[in-house]
């Protein structure tokens, strides 16, 4: 059932202000969201400064130096730091993006961090993304052959190749499932963009050879048809992606299939 | 097949009523519109010819049966339990009563 306000317990308080760094000119004011499971305390926002002339250019830059020379306790996920490994999602002023390619003058005045939204913390900007990760294997992300011939390898015309772009690429960062609010409601049924534009990934693919039973399993009142179309997802997606349109093309190939 | 054929269903009736609306809203304005403010005894000399009684009847079929379409939608998302059978009872009871109200009072008004 919907809560108008948050529990008592997770109400998010103004927390500590760091000093500014000495001698610095070029500072940028992050206020970034904390909490930690043994602290047993209310989240809070921290308040950091950073100097802009000895900082990286992106956003995930900046968090490191923090890191590194500020706050050893503020705790993030990353990885590749070039988009590719989808770990830095998280919330950066109201936009859920990759921290690692959000330049910091995409940002207007101070920086507002928060992990990714409606989603349980583990720690800080780290998500609980244990029924993302379920809902992306519950799509069944491989192919699926019935046959053993050819005996080596499967091959792809140009054209059915094609097919795959825009979908390929998605690195599960949840930022357009977490942007969802019908994900936000009923993420414990609903598969949420990211699932569905993999989904639609392997039923497109001419190798494979499961599409009925796919699509049969999303024949289901929440799994695919909660998606209302209301395109955060594809507003969002650090990569650029649509996964509004592959879920109107599963759409699309139900009706087919019922007709 | 299971679901899909019902929530396309829906999908469908939720299009066409849309349609309909956008259709007959502009003729309910223009035809109510026209009579607003004048005295009860026009107003229902106005509503007893056919045309203007016809427009009303529709929009108020139409008009419901997109509410309830569009609210049903709501509560599934919204709702769970008990509480999700009794709220779409309830609306589509409104609605449904709401009709047979409607078009009566046209009824007893237009024959």
């Amino acid at each position: 059932m919907v809560q108008l306000r948050l529990p008592r317990n997770s109400r998010v308080l103004t927390g500590k202000t760091w000093p500014k760094p000495e001698g610095a000119s070029n500072i940028r004011k992050f206020k970034i969201y904390r909490w930690s499971p043994e602290d047993n305390d209310n989240p809070r926002v921290d308040t950091y400064f950073v100097d802009l002339d000895t900082c990286g250019p992106m956003i995930l830059d900046a968090l490191i130096k923090i890191k590194s020379e500020i706050d050893p306790t503020l705790t993030f996920r990353r990885s590749c730091r070039e988009g590719i490994c989808g770990s830095c999602a998280m919330n950066i002023d109201g936009i859920n993006t990759l921290a690692c390619i959000y330049g910091l003058d995409e940002v207007k005045g101070d920086v507002n961090i928060y992990p990714l939204p409606h989603m349980p913390v583990i720690k800080d900007l780290i998500p609980d993304l244990t029924n993302f990760y379920a809902q992306h294997a519950s799509i069944m992300p491989w192919l699926e052959t019935k046959t053993n011939t050819p005996a080596q390898e499967w091959k792809q015309s140009i054209e059915d190749r094609k097919k795959l772009d825009g979908l390929y690429e998605c690195v599960m960062c949840a930022s357009c499932s977490t942007s969802c609010p019908s994900y936000w409601w009923n993420s414990d049924r609903y598969l949420g963009p990211a699932a569905l534009l993999h989904a639609y990934r392997w039923i497109i693919d001419s190798r494979d050879q499961a599409t009925g039973e796919r699509l049969d399993d999303l024949d289901d009142p929440f799994k695919l048809y909660r998606c209302h179309t209301i395109m955060n997802c594809a507003k969002t997606c650090p990569k650029g992606l649509n996964p509004a349109l592959a879920i109107a093309e599963v759409k699309k190939l139900m009706v087919e299939k019922t007709n | 097949m299971g679901y899909s054929k019902s929530l396309i269903s829906h999908h469908f009736e939720m299009k066409i009523t849309s349609i309909a609306l956008f259709f007959l809203i502009p003729f309910f304005i223009f035809t109510f519109g026209s009579v607003i403010g004048e005295d009860h005894n026009t107003v229902v000399e106005y509503l007893s010819m056919p045309f203007p009684a016809l427009i009303v009847a529709l929009t108020l079929i139409i008009g419901l049966q997109h509410f309830q379409s569009g609210a049903q939608t709501l509560i599934e998302d919204y709702i769970r339990g008990l509480g999700y059978k009794i709220a779409l009872i309830f609306v589509k009871a409104l609605s449904y009563f709401l009709m047979a109200v409607g078009l009566y009072s046209i009824g007893k008004i237009a024959l």
